[in-house]
């Protein structure tokens, strides 16, 4: 990891969150710094992508501090790069590759109508970067599991983010696709921060610096150790803690 | 063949008949490129709904003495919005607050036409449509409205475009999308409106639907889709248009009968041609 300059990137406190009068999230603590590989794991419906909802602005918090880049989340949100676990799209719908990685400049653009040379500079780039250019003008749907989900790459990276954020993105891909994700993910992350939900503990464990567990709170905020207890608590059944990615700091060192 | 070359006649000596085909043209315009938005985002059933409550509008103008163009973009456009927040603000099924719109609409319009004083169309007109019956005054409203939906269009097309694909990521990227669907339901009103004329208010779904679909069958990019739905709707409409005046039929009848039929014939030409270069290409696989 370069010796960056350490800043927070996320600080979230007290965060109550949710959609009917059952918080799905109580009195949660987190924060994010520019260097992070982190990796929030958990068990279904313990909030994860709650969670993701807060803090791209898309669902207000009940109760409870969440700072983005210094600013509120709707603010903040044109700063970040988002790959959703499913794009929710019509598997119909007329559009190439190269439309759907540009749509991620438009945080950039704003409502200008067309977009520029640069847009399209940044839009070839973020192909290349996923190594998926040479398919730009393919329909979204006549491409593998993996080659759609390193579309969806390209589209968060096409906005210059600052922080990237993931939801299960190899859920739906194989054991092989995966790891070629991973490796861009660690060469991305020696750009910008990473947030990766997923419930795949063993595979997060290669990639990521630092985990958090969620079920429904988490205090993992600063420096606490992730113990197995915890890793337990969060998913309620016996866990095998991670031991294998020696050189990666699979629990958090830095001390208060 | 006579009474096609009469047509030719009448379209350079009638004012009436230009106005007519001004007006078909128009209407597959606005209907290619906002009929792709309807087609791509499943919005035919809303569709179908303005243009039904577009009818009672068309009633209340008569029974008030305004122009009917008036009372349906006014009618179309309420439902629009009403639908559009529905489905924003309540729990209430968008479907059926379609519903409820749709029949209130229509028999709103059936009381006001039977107690409109003197000259009252035939509703039937106003159902299936009328295109010989395009004023000037008509086609100016027609000549605005399709100015406003093309300048709509063209500055929102990036936005519009991540909008219907994904809302969620649109969402993210900055855009109102709750707003955007408000325009772009809007911008469908307008566009019923103003095929109301020709095809009418039960047959519009038609135009709005059948040229895109066929667009869609050949391309993966959303402009092209666009481009070319607009081309084939002039094609069907004048098609349509020449069978109603060769036979003496309903115009409104014929243009989506034989749009119909062209969909039906060509997206059953593409399944048949696939299914037989399957067979040929790869006569080991089982």
């Amino acid at each position: 990891m370069a010796k960056r300059k350490r800043k927070t990137v996320i600080d979230i406190r007290g965060l109550w969150a949710g959609y009917g009068r059952e918080p799905i999230l109580e009195d949660l603590d987190l924060k994010v710094y520019n260097d992070d590989f982190l990796g929030i794991i958990g068990p279904n419906g313990g909030g994860k992508s709650t969670l993701l909802k807060v803090i791209l602005g898309l669902l207000p918090p009940q109760k409870g501090k969440v700072k983005v880049f210094g600013r509120s989340p709707i603010e903040a949100r044109k700063y970040i790069g988002y790959v959703p676990q499913f794009a929710v799209y019509d598997k119909d719908f007329p559009i190439n590759v190269w439309d759907v990685v540009m749509m991620g400049r438009r945080s950039r653009r704003g409502l200008f109508p067309f977009y520029n040379a640069e847009d399209k500079q940044k839009t070839k780039e973020a192909l290349e970067a996923v190594d998926m250019l040479e398919f730009r003008k393919e329909h979204i749907d006549d491409l593998s599991g993996g080659q759609r989900q390193r579309v969806f790459v390209a589209r968060a990276l096409a906005s210059d983010p600052k922080l990237l954020i993931l939801d299960e993105p190899t859920a739906s891909v194989d054991s092989v696709i995966q790891e070629s994700i991973y490796q861009l993910l660690q060469r991305i992350n020696e750009g910008i921060p990473i947030i990766l939900v997923t419930h795949d503990i063993g595979v997060i464990a290669q990639a990521v610096t630092r985990i958090a567990c969620l079920n429904k709170s988490l205090h993992t905020g600063d420096g606490e150790m992730l113990t197995k207890e915890q890793l337990e608590s969060a998913y309620q059944c016996p866990v095998e803690l991670i031991a294998h990615g020696v050189p990666h700091r699979v629990l958090p060192e830095h001390k208060k | 063949m006579a009474e096609l070359i009469l047509l030719f006649d009448a379209l350079l000596t009638y004012e009436f008949m230009q106005r007519m085909f001004i007006a078909g043209m128009l209407a597959s315009v606005a209907g290619g490129i906002i009929g792709s938005y309807v087609v791509v985002k499943r919005l035919v059933f809303i569709s179908s709904g303005i243009s039904h409550t577009a009818f009672g509008g068309i009633g209340m103008a008569y029974y008030f003495g305004f122009e009917p163009m008036i009372g349906a973009a006014m009618a179309a456009l309420l439902t629009a919005i009403v639908v559009g927040l529905v489905n924003i603000k309540t729990k209430i099924r968008a479907d059926s607050a379609i519903g409820i719109m749709w029949v209130i609409g229509m028999a709103a319009g059936v009381l006001f036409i039977k107690k409109t004083e003197g000259y009252t169309p035939d509703p039937m007109s106003i159902l299936f449509g009328n295109i010989l019956l395009v004023s000037r005054e008509e086609l100016i409203i027609m000549a605005v409205l399709i100015v406003i939906i093309l300048g709509f269009v063209m500055f929102l097309y990036k936005d519009l475009l991540a909008m219907t694909f994904d809302e969620e990521f649109a969402a993210i990227t900055g855009i109102h999308t709750n707003l955007l669907n408000l325009v772009l339901l809007s911008l469908t009103a307008l566009t019923i409106v103003l095929m109301l004329k020709i095809v009418g208010v039960i047959l519009v779904i038609a135009m709005l639907t059948i040229p895109p679909s066929l667009a869609g069958l050949f391309t993966n990019d959303l402009k092209v889709m666009m481009i070319s739905a607009v081309i084939i709707g002039i094609v069907l409409n004048i098609g349509g248009f020449m069978i109603s005046w060769q036979w003496d039929l309903p115009p409104g009848a014929t243009i989506v009968i034989l749009s119909g039929v062209v969909f039906l014939v060509v997206f059953s030409s593409i399944k048949i041609a696939r299914f037989v270069k399957h067979k040929t290409k790869d006569p080991s696989s089982k």
